[in-house]
């Protein structure tokens, strides 16, 4: 055992950071950090697809158009508040990515990547061509209301951040158990070889729709949060772009949470503290990219091995030397 | 009464018939060797019973029950575990989950549970978790419970396979050549894991060219050649089998 963990030091110093920018960032920065925070959420999201279960879903943007849509709409034509559209919006979007998702599902690699960017595009045009009047167009929706929590109004940076990361912080507690437990464990065996998971006993396609659907949900959630951050959605929004950002964003992080976190800063973070440099912002941004692929290609913190408290304990128990025979025969006693 | 009882059953590749007409039972219990010369058609029968292949023709039933063409997952929590001939472990995984791979379709915790970590899914988990270690201990692997998979030796990465599919509680195992690999010392020491996983009363079915272990653990065996059975019996009735002898090219040739 180390006396100190450089990942636990790092997750303290993000927490404690998160708790304090709002006190020491600008409007601009406070923004910036909301935006990084959705990013976050997303994907955090998609790591459970594309990270833990190797599911290369390049159409994350379709779900999270799907529920920034569905609060808009039940918001501004139904007069929902906003908070409550959103276990729908993640509901909508779920549905969606089971729909689509199920006959895709027995796909491999490159040709799912394929087929989840025709999501996307399929979605963004859909949303252009104002399917059944309800998305308006290119123009999009506007006027969505604040959300209110307990008659408490939601709309200045600062309280957008607190819930933005707040719902971070949940996600990040919720999608930390899952992948401690035989469901993350699952995504991981899917991920390793497929075929030999299928013969151990796991429901490959089952927990691969599972995982879409899911992360989905997450995206329509978050879709939630843009809607009632911008007041105003458009497909453009939504585009190819975004699922590329996304997608990148845990494919830097290694697929590891506090990875997840630490490549959202990075990714949304950067360029915005290198727009000084205006025009060559990208390409500095271009090659920190490629100088990652060459020299970190696991990306940034991959996840580590699980720990089972109760298998230490057990393994202390081990003879030194092992019998098959005698000790085979106790045990089945 | 037979565990495993298979019915004309026919597997065809193209033009190829890989496994033909063929029918034979496994006795509860019993420790059962499939044999044959390379491409007879031994792994593919496993694929078959493993649901990795639906056979074109004839039925297969385990416990009386017809599982020809369920999915391979389906067919595990029925209570058939298999190994894999080329080894197919998550190498990058630790031993321990591997293990835990095979528990996995006797653990219920659904979505939800495993998000909120309820009590049930904890018990669950610290009991799955004590069961495989359980398990690795019966193969002599308990003290490699942290390493990656893919860093074991040959050897104890087959029986890493064996531990793994043993962790979900088989009624039947199926081996596709156990020994491919290990040295004589591991292959002894295989013979006696064999054993008792039989004396733990689980009935097993191997593929295995290493014809001393065949004959030595043996009660039944099967003898293919080209898709089709040849002859079937106790291992030293099937030795002494004229047929047998020409399709292993002369009895000179065999290490019986």
């Amino acid at each position: 055992m180390k006396p100190f963990d450089i990942r636990q030091l790092l997750s303290a110093g993000l927490a404690l950071l998160l708790l304090i920018l709002p006190f020491i960032c600008n409007a601009y920065w406070l923004d910036v950090c909301v935006s990084i925070g959705l990013y976050a959420l997303l994907a955090l999201s998609l790591n459970v697809i594309l990270g833990q279960a190797g599911i290369f879903h390049m159409g994350h943007a379709a779900f999270f158009a799907v529920g920034a849509y569905t609060t808009a709409i039940l918001n501004t034509s139904f007069q929902w508040p906003i908070l409550w559209t959103m276990p729908l919006a993640g509901a909508a979007a779920a549905f969606f990515a089971m729909i689509v998702a199920r006959p895709i599902i027995h796909l491999r690699g490159d040709y799912l990547l394929i087929v989840t960017i025709g999501i996307v595009e399929i979605v963004r045009i859909a949303l252009l061509n104002d399917v059944g009047g309800l998305t308006g167009g290119s123009n999009g929706i506007f006027g969505i209301s604040r959300p209110t929590i307990f008659g408490f109004r939601i709309a200045k940076g600062t309280q957008f951040y607190y819930l933005v990361w707040g719902m971070v912080g949940v996600s990040l507690l919720l999608f930390h158990s899952l992948w401690h437990s035989r469901f993350g464990r699952a995504l991981n065996y899917i991920k390793e070889d497929d075929i030999a998971a299928e013969g151990c006993g796991i429901h490959v396609s089952h927990y691969k729709l599972i995982a879409f659907v899911l992360g989905a949900f997450w995206a329509g959630m978050a879709g939630t949060v843009y809607a009632a951050k911008m007041t105003t959605i458009a497909p453009e929004s939504f585009n190819f772009l975004e699922s590329v950002i996304i997608f990148a964003v845990v494919i830097l992080s290694g697929g590891s949470h506090l990875g997840v976190l630490i490549s959202a800063f990075l990714f949304i973070g950067l360029p915005e503290l290198l727009r000084e440099f205006s025009n060559a912002r990208m390409l500095i941004f271009g090659f920190a990219m490629m100088a990652m692929m060459i020299w970190r290609p696991q990306g940034i913190l991959p996840p580590r091995h699980r720990r089972y408290n109760t298998a230490v304990s057990l393994a202390k128990g081990t003879p030194p030397t092992v019998d098959f025979a005698s000790t085979s025969k106790e045990e089945t006693t | 009464m037979s565990l495993l009882r298979l019915e004309d059953v026919s597997k065809i590749f193209g033009g190829l018939i890989a496994v033909n007409d063929l029918s034979f039972t496994v006795e509860q219990g019993s420790i059962v060797g499939l044999i044959g010369p390379n491409g007879a058609g031994k792994t593919t029968v496993f694929n078959c019973i493993t649901g990795n292949y639906t056979p074109e023709t004839g039925d297969i039933f385990f416990d009386d029950q017809s599982i020809a063409g369920l999915r391979p997952h389906r067919i595990v929590s029925l209570g058939i575990a298999r190994t894999f001939q080329s080894i197919r472990l998550f190498g990058r995984l630790p031993v321990l989950e591997n293990a835990l791979a095979g528990r996995h379709c006797r653990m219920k915790a659904g979505l939800i549970a495993c998000m909120l970590h309820t009590a049930a899914q904890r018990r669950e988990e610290k009991e799955a978790v004590a069961r495989c270690m359980e398990e690795l201990r019966f193969v002599g692997l308990a003290k490699h419970y942290a390493e990656p998979a893919g860093g074991l030796s040959y050897g104890n990465q087959r029986l890493l396979e064996i531990a793994r599919a043993l962790a979900s509680d088989p009624r039947l195992l199926i081996l596709d050549e156990p020994a491919g690999g290990m040295n004589e010392q591991e292959t002894v020491a295989l013979v006696e894991t064999i054993q008792s996983i039989r004396n733990r009363g689980i009935t097993v079915l191997l593929i295995e060219h290493d014809m001393r272990l065949v004959m030595k653990i043996c009660e039944k065996l099967v003898v293919l050649e080209h898709g089709s059975m040849i002859v079937q019996g106790k291992p030293e009735d099937v030795q002494r089998n004229p047929d047998v002898i020409e399709a292993y090219l002369g009895a000179d040739d065999m290490k019986w």
